[in-house]
């Protein structure tokens, strides 16, 4: 201990043993954040599982943002649209040479290997789909998916968690019995049949698929901070602020709801690979996602049609399907990671 | 527990009606041109004849009104009979399976619930097994390989863990082949000798004693229900673990420990049957769901059963279908749930009591 405390300092009226008083520097990030999120964020990057979990996620972010670098599109309005080397249904093995619509070489491609020769680094699909850039474009759509509904739902369920603990009595009831009935259908059945209503009316685009997660995701975060803000609600501080005459949505939104509000957003990032998972699920079922959209579950799909040949064409499988397993394994470890370090029972032992 | 069983009967009719608005509501995403296949098989292409069935349906009427009539049917004005009605079994017009949506159920629900059948007892017996042991070996390697594997396999999305086995097992080995039965068993079933008792395949090959068809649907059945089996371990093991922690935490277990109970009697009989009370909720409920047909294992696997069913009408933009299969499967899981939270109150004497 390098921090030297002052002998005669704890030598006031009350015998205070030595070992009672802590020692412990006090740095300028914990003053900064507080010591409660302080130590969330100490246990984040001193647990191992949290440490591989944000390695990948790093990886995978630096993919998505450098994708036109690894990837260029070959219509660059367009980079989502996988480019295609004619149309022939067999799949080709990784390493085969590009024989038209070539889209520009990447600026790495040449330095690493020496020539000029774009290839098909991981293959194509049926229909001549380049695999490698479906993969690194994927990370895109799974990240733009994965952020954009999980936001919503979370908002949702703030919103109707929040008005439902607020008011209270019949509203309520109503609300938590609304949750009741979204809970009932299965997740991957309910986003099924919102997405093939929708596609009529909002064509083959993501926007199916998205609305459809949005719409039977939200429910889990309502029941969440409904829970926690009823916690938050009778401690004394918010009495004391209710007695000096607080408003109500000032007292909502300034006392409760920061206090309330840290579980339900560690759930939210724990969330967010099953989100992906789902949303791939149905490229993969081919509801929603128009064929040859960059997305990894959309990728696998083109395996459905090759089950026998699989032996062969395993790289329809393995490329994409490890791309999604590796991306919502990160924010899987990171989420386990949180749970533990946020346990109440473990709080004060790390 | 009376009151609580009274509770939570009340909350049935909601739960039902609610599904049954969420499903009418996604119905009015549809034209009413889209909709009149509910109850007309083929549209004639004359002049004013889609006017004719929206007016003879009363598409165009208020959506109350429509409600009711999509609910119980309504007065055929020619006969006075009451036809249709989602309640009464009638969902419509299955364009994808050419028939009417309950015969495509009759028809895909034995497959499903074969698959379900089969897929329980691995589920259970191995989730707990590991979550106990997960437990009494706390923080031992056991503890967390197994974790770890854990997070491993809720983040292997099911249809990856799907094709990847088809790949090994099917694509390599030849040893499991995906659909439910193979070419010429299925022609022994069609023949007039197989009979038909209970449209479980596995158990009719047996009543017929015809054990090498009882063997090929055994592996046709092997895969999808690894591939059910390895996403349930995950949310068993840790559940089982944590409950099962919990318990081995309280007094009564410590007192056992005291008075000097062997350590495996304190486990399995004192700790183990409370760890389980909370268990049992999750395994009734993750059973019965199963029957709700599970889409994307049977759509990777090309088992015809209600969730592939659902998985391909989807595909094909068959609204009318997928509504209707996922009105059986809401209705299913709503009484699904109340047994299982009524079992919950008979086994549990914290709620039986309270």
């Amino acid at each position: 201990m390098t921090t030297t405390t002052k002998p005669d300092a704890p030598s006031l009226e009350h015998e205070l043993l030595p070992e009672t008083i802590s020692t412990r520097k006090i740095g300028r990030l914990e003053r900064l954040v507080g010591p409660e999120s302080y130590r969330v964020l100490r246990g984040l990057v001193t647990t191992p599982t949290s440490v591989a979990g944000l390695i990948l996620i790093a990886i995978y972010t630096i993919v998505a943002l450098a994708a036109p670098l690894i990837a260029p599109p070959a219509r660059a309005n367009n980079p989502y649209d996988i480019p295609r080397d004619g149309f022939s249904p067999d799949p080709r093995p990784p390493m085969s040479e590009w024989r038209r619509n070539q889209p520009p070489l990447p600026a790495w491609w040449e330095p690493v290997m020496g020539t000029d020769e774009w290839v098909h680094l991981m293959g194509t699909a049926s229909g001549q789909y380049d695999i490698f850039y479906g993969v690194i474009w994927g990370t895109r759509t799974a990240y733009k998916t994965g952020l954009v509904i999980t936001l919503a739902v979370l908002m949702i369920g703030l919103l109707v968690g929040s008005v439902s603990a607020f008011y209270g009595g019949l509203l309520d009831n109503i609300l938590m019995r609304i949750v009741d009935v979204f809970l009932t259908l299965p997740f991957i059945m309910a986003a099924l049949i919102t997405a093939a209503v929708l596609t009529p009316r909002l064509g083959r685009t993501i926007l199916p698929a998205v609305f459809a997660l949005i719409a039977f995701g939200w429910m889990s975060y309502a029941r969440l901070i409904r829970g926690d803000i009823l916690t938050v609600r009778e401690r004394d501080y918010i009495l004391a602020a209710r007695v000096i005459g607080v408003k109500d949505y000032k007292i909502m939104l300034k006392h409760i709801l920061p206090n309330a509000i840290f579980p339900t957003l560690v759930y939210a990032s724990a969330g967010i690979g099953e989100i992906v998972i789902i949303f791939a699920a149905l490229s993969f079922l081919g509801v929603g996602t128009p064929v040859g959209y960059a997305d990894w579950g959309q990728l696998l799909s083109f395996a459905r049609n090759w089950i026998t040949n699989l032996a062969d064409y395993w790289y329809i499988v393995v490329f994409p399907g490890f791309a999604l397993v590796f991306f919502v394994l990160g924010w899987n470890l990171l989420g386990d990671a949180f749970r533990d370090i946020l346990d109440p029972k473990m709080r004060g032992k790390s | 527990m009376t009151a609580y069983i009274i509770r939570r009967l009340l909350l049935l009719p909601v739960l039902l009606v609610g599904v049954t608005i969420i499903i009418f509501a996604m119905l009015q995403f549809l034209t009413p041109v889209e909709r009149s296949a509910l109850y007309v098989r083929d549209i004639p292409h004359t002049e004013g004849a889609i006017e004719g069935i929206i007016k003879r349906y009363g598409l165009d009427e208020p959506l109350p009104v429509q409600y009711w009539r999509w609910l119980i049917g309504r007065i055929d004005p020619v006969t006075g009979d009451r036809v249709g009605g989602v309640l009464r079994g009638d969902l419509g017009w299955s364009r994808v399976g050419s028939q009417s949506v309950i015969n495509l159920i009759k028809q895909r629900f034995p497959a499903t619930l074969e698959l379900a059948l089969w897929a329980v007892g691995p589920i259970i017996l191995i989730g707990l097994w590991l979550g106990v042991k997960a437990a009494v070996n706390h923080n031992k390697p056991f503890d967390q390989i197994s974790r770890i594997l854990a997070i491993f396999a809720s983040s292997f999305p099911v249809f990856v863990f799907g094709l990847l086995v088809l790949m090994i097992f099917y694509a390599n080995l030849r040893w499991f082949p995906p659909g439910r039965i193979s070419d010429w068993a299925n022609v022994v079933i069609n023949s007039g000798e197989f009979r038909t008792y209970t449209h479980l395949i596995t158990i009719d090959a047996l009543l017929n004693g015809r054990f090498d068809i009882f063997l090929d649907a055994l592996r046709h059945l092997i895969l999808p229900i690894l591939t059910l089996s390895y996403v349930n371990w995950a949310t068993f093991l840790r559940v089982t673990r944590s409950s099962m922690l919990e318990t081995l935490r309280q007094d009564y277990v410590t007192t056992a420990r005291a008075k000097g109970v062997a350590e495996r009697d304190v486990i399995n009989k004192h700790a183990r049957p409370n760890a389980l009370i909370p268990v049992a909720t999750l395994a009734g409920f993750q059973v019965v769901s199963l029957l709700g047909g599970v889409v994307i294992t049977e759509t990777v696997f090309t088992y015809p059963g209600v969730g592939s069913a659902a998985a391909a009408a989807a595909q094909q933009l068959d609204v009318v279908t997928v509504l209707g299969l996922a009105l059986f499967n809401g209705f299913i899981l709503i009484v699904a749930n109340l047994i299982v939270d009524i079992m919950y109150a008979v086994i549990d004497p914290r709620v039986r009591l309270a």
